[in-house]
C-alpha cells in the first residue's frame, strides 16, 4: 500500500515521525534501525545560543504517560548545524528543525539560520514549550504574539513552516487561525500539557521544575479532541502527536484531521516503535476497509467539503 | 546495545523491600560490562511508559546470567518484584559507560556503596580482588536494608554502617572512611547524591569514579533527561550516555 502522504510543498513517504525531543538528533536511534524508513524525523529544539535546561530531575513517570521539563537543552543552532547536522546528510529523509527561542529576534536568528541547510526541509516553530521561563509558551498562548512571531519567521524561511501549537489554551482555534493568517505552512499539534506530580514522602514536587509537560497515551483524547476542533477551521496541514503508541491511533488521528503523526513518548517504551509502526499501518489501514491514507482522509467524520 | 527478551531465573527478596533478580539471555550478557546499566520494560499494555533503569550487579558470562538487585520504590517496581521464575522481561542493554578497572594491579581500592548504590559496586569488587587489595565500606539505612555483607566479604575487607545504629558501626560510610587508615590508591562509590557528595569532599585526594542514579527516559541519550554538570565540560553530562560511571573530580553534585 502506498502509505506516501503530502503536507504541502513537503512530501513524505509515510505518514510516521518521530517527534521533536524524543529522537535526539537521530544519532541514537540508528543504532536500532535505518533512519531511511521514517517519513520525516523531528530533531530537537534548537535556541540561538546552546543551553543548558533545567536542574534533574527531569522526568517522572504518571499513569499512561510522563512529565518532562528538560527545559529545551541543545547545543544552540550553530552547534546543531556544525555537529549534529552532518550525521543526518547520510539519511533521505526529510528533516525537521525545531525552532525555539527566548525573544521574537531569537526565534527569526534560529529560523534563518536553520532554512539555510539544506538537509532541513521544514521548520516547525515551537511556541509551545512549558518548560522555559522565558519564551516558549507565551508565543503560543497569545495570539498576537503567535501571529508576530510566525510572519517574522515565515520572512526569514524559504522552507515551510509549521507552527507546534500548545493544549494550554482555553481556545486553540484563536491561535490556529492566527497562525494561519501569519502564513503558517502547516500546524504541528499537540504540544504537552502542563501537569504535575507530588512525591508523598518528601510532600515536594517529583521534577525539579516543580511543573512539566505531560505527554503519552494519557493526553491522547485531548490531541483528538483539539485536532478536530481545529480541522473544522482550516485547510492547513496538520501533523498530529500526543500518545500515539499503534497503528489504531495513527488513523483515529488521521480521522480526527491530521495528516501525518508524529509518535514522541512511546520512543522510550518501544525504540523500534516507528518503524513497528509504519510495518503494521497497512494491514491495520485493511483492517478498518482503508486502501489508502486518502480515502481514511476524506472519511472524515466532520465536514466532508473541505477538501485536503 | 540492544532490546532483548530475558528470562527470569530468580526474583527474590534479599532485604527490606529489595529485591534480587537474575535474568537470562543469548546476548546481553555477553555484552554487559561492570558498572554498566540496563533498562527494563514494565508493565502490560500503556500504564508504564518508562522503562526502569537498573545497574548490573553481577554477570556471569560463562552462563549468560546477569544479577540485578532493586529496591521497591513504586509501582513499576512493585510490578517488578512480582515477576517469577521463566516470566520474560523486555530489556534494552548492555547500556552506559561502565568501569574501566584492567589497568588496576596491586592497588589499595576503596569501594564506598549506600543503599541500593551498592549493587552496581559488586561486580566491580570482585573484578578488582583478583589483582588488589580491596576495602569495602557499605551504608544502610538500618540493619533490615543491609544486604551481600558476605558476598563482599568474600573478596575485600568489609563494613558495613547503619544511619540508625542497628547493625555495624553506627552512623555515615563517611565516619567509617574517616577510621581507616590504608594508604589508597583509588575509590568506586555509588548511592545517593547526598552521600557522593559527602564522600567526594572527603576524598579529594584519592582519584576516585562516581557511579550516578537518576531518573531517566530513554536511557540511550537522546531525551536528555538524565544529565549531571561536569566541570571540564560547561554545562551537563549525560548520565546513561557518557556515564554512568564519571570522574569523581569532575563531578558537581
Amino acid at each position: 500500500m502506498n502509505l506516501a502522504v503530502s503536507l504541502g510543498e513537503l512530501e513524505l513517504k509515510n505518514p510516521i515521525m518521530p517527534a521533536s525531543g524524543c529522537f535526539g538528533f537521530g544519532k541514537e536511534f540508528s543504532q536500532f534501525y535505518d533512519l531511511n524508513t521514517l517519513g520525516a524525523i523531528a530533531i530537537k529544539a534548537a535556541t540561538g545560543e546552546a543551553r543548558y535546561g533545567n536542574p534533574t530531575p527531569r522526568v517522572a513517570e504518571t499513569s499512561s504517560g510522563m512529565l518532562n521539563a528538560i527545559g529545551l537543552q541543545n547545543p544552540g543552532v550553530d552547534g546543531i548545524i556544525e555537529n549534529e547536522l552532518p550525521f543526518l546528510e547520510n539519511y533521505e529523509t526529510p528533516i525537521i528543525a525545531n525552532i525555539a527561542g527566548s525573544t521574537l529576534e531569537e526565534y527569526v536568528h534560529v529560523a534563518e539560520k536553520m532554512a539555510n541547510e539544506p538537509v532541513i526541509k521544514a521548520l516547525e516553530l515551537n511556541i509551545s514549550c512549558p518548560n522555559v521561563k522565558e519564551g516558549g509558551v507565551q508565543f503560543g498562548t497569545d495570539p498576537q504574539l503567535a501571529y508576530e512571531v510566525t510572519s517574522a519567521v515565515k520572512s526569514v524561511s524559504s522552507k515551510p513552516v509549521f507552527v507546534k501549537l500548545s493544549p494550554n489554551v482555553t481556545n486553540v482555534i484563536q491561535i490556529a487561525e492566527a497562525v494561519e493568517n501569519a502564513g503558517a505552512d502547516g500546524l504541528a499539534m499537540i504540544n504537552t500539557l502542563t501537569g504535575m506530580r507530588l512525591d508523598l514522602h518528601s510532600r515536594q514536587p517529583v521534577i525539579a521544575n516543580q511543573t512539566g509537560g505531560l505527554s503519552g497515551p494519557a493526553i491522547k483524547p485531548i490531541a483528538i479532541r483539539m485536532i478536530h476542533e481545529v480541522r473544522k477551521q482550516t485547510n492547513l496541514p496538520i501533523i498530529g502527536m500526543g500518545g500515539i503508541s499503534t497503528a489504531e491511533d495513527i488513523i483515529e488521528f488521521l480521522l480526527a484531521g491530521a495528516d501525518a503523526v508524529a509518535v514522541g513518548t512511546a520512543n522510550f517504551k518501544d525504540p523500534f516503535i516507528c518503524q513497528k509502526l509504519i510495518n503494521e499501518l497497512p494491514n491495520t489501514l485493511e483492517d478498518y476497509q482503508f486502501n489508502s491514507i486518502q480515502e481514511v482522509r476524506e472519511s472524515r467524520c466532520h465536514n466532508p467539503s473541505i477538501s485536503l | 546495545m540492544i532490546q532483548e527478551q530475558m528470562t527470569v531465573v530468580k526474583n527474590s527478596s534479599i532485604a527490606l523491600d529489595t529485591f534480587e533478580m537474575v535474568l537470562t539471555s543469548n546476548t546481553i550478557p555477553q555484552r554487559a560490562n561492570s558498572g554498566q546499566f540496563i533498562h527494563v520494560e514494565i508493565g502490560e499494555g500503556n500504564e508504564h511508559m518508562l522503562r526502569r533503569p537498573i545497574s548490573i550487579a553481577d554477570l556471569d558470562q560463562e552462563n549468560g546470567l546477569i544479577t540485578i538487585i532493586y529496591k521497591v520504590m513504586g509501582e513499576g517496581t512493585k510490578w517488578l518484584s512480582k515477576r517469577e521464575e521463566s516470566n520474560v522481561l523486555n530489556v534494552l542493554g548492555p547500556l552506559g559507560n561502565g568501569f574501566d578497572l584492567d589497568h588496576h594491579v596491586g592497588d589499595n581500592i576503596l569501594i564506598v556503596g549506600g543503599g541500593v548504590g551498592v549493587p552496581p559496586l559488586y561486580h566491580v569488587t570482585k573484578r578488582l580482588s583478583q589483582h588488589n587489595n580491596v576495602t569495602a565500606v557499605l551504608g544502610f539505612q538500618s540493619k533490615e536494608a543491609v544486604f551481600y555483607e558476605k558476598q563482599f566479604s568474600q573478596y575485600a575487607k568489609t563494613y558495613i554502617a547503619t544511619d540508625d545504629g542497628s547493625y555495624g558501626h553506627s552512623g555515615l560510610v563517611t565516619d567509617v572512611i574517616n577510621q581507616l587508615n590504608e594508604p589508597f590508591t583509588t575509590f568506586y562509590a555509588c548511592g545517593p547524591n547526598g552521600m557522593l557528595k559527602a564522600v567526594q569532599n572527603q576524598l579529594t585526594y584519592l582519584e576516585g569514579y562516581l557511579s550516578l542514579e537518576e531518573r531517566m527516559g530513554c536511557g540511550i541519550g537522546a531525551c536528555f533527561a538524565c544529565v549531571c554538570e561536569y566541570r571540564s565540560q560547561k554545562g551537563y553530562v549525560k548520565i546513561c550516555q557518557d556515564g554512568p560511571v564519571l570522574k569523581a573530580s569532575e563531578v558537581l553534585l
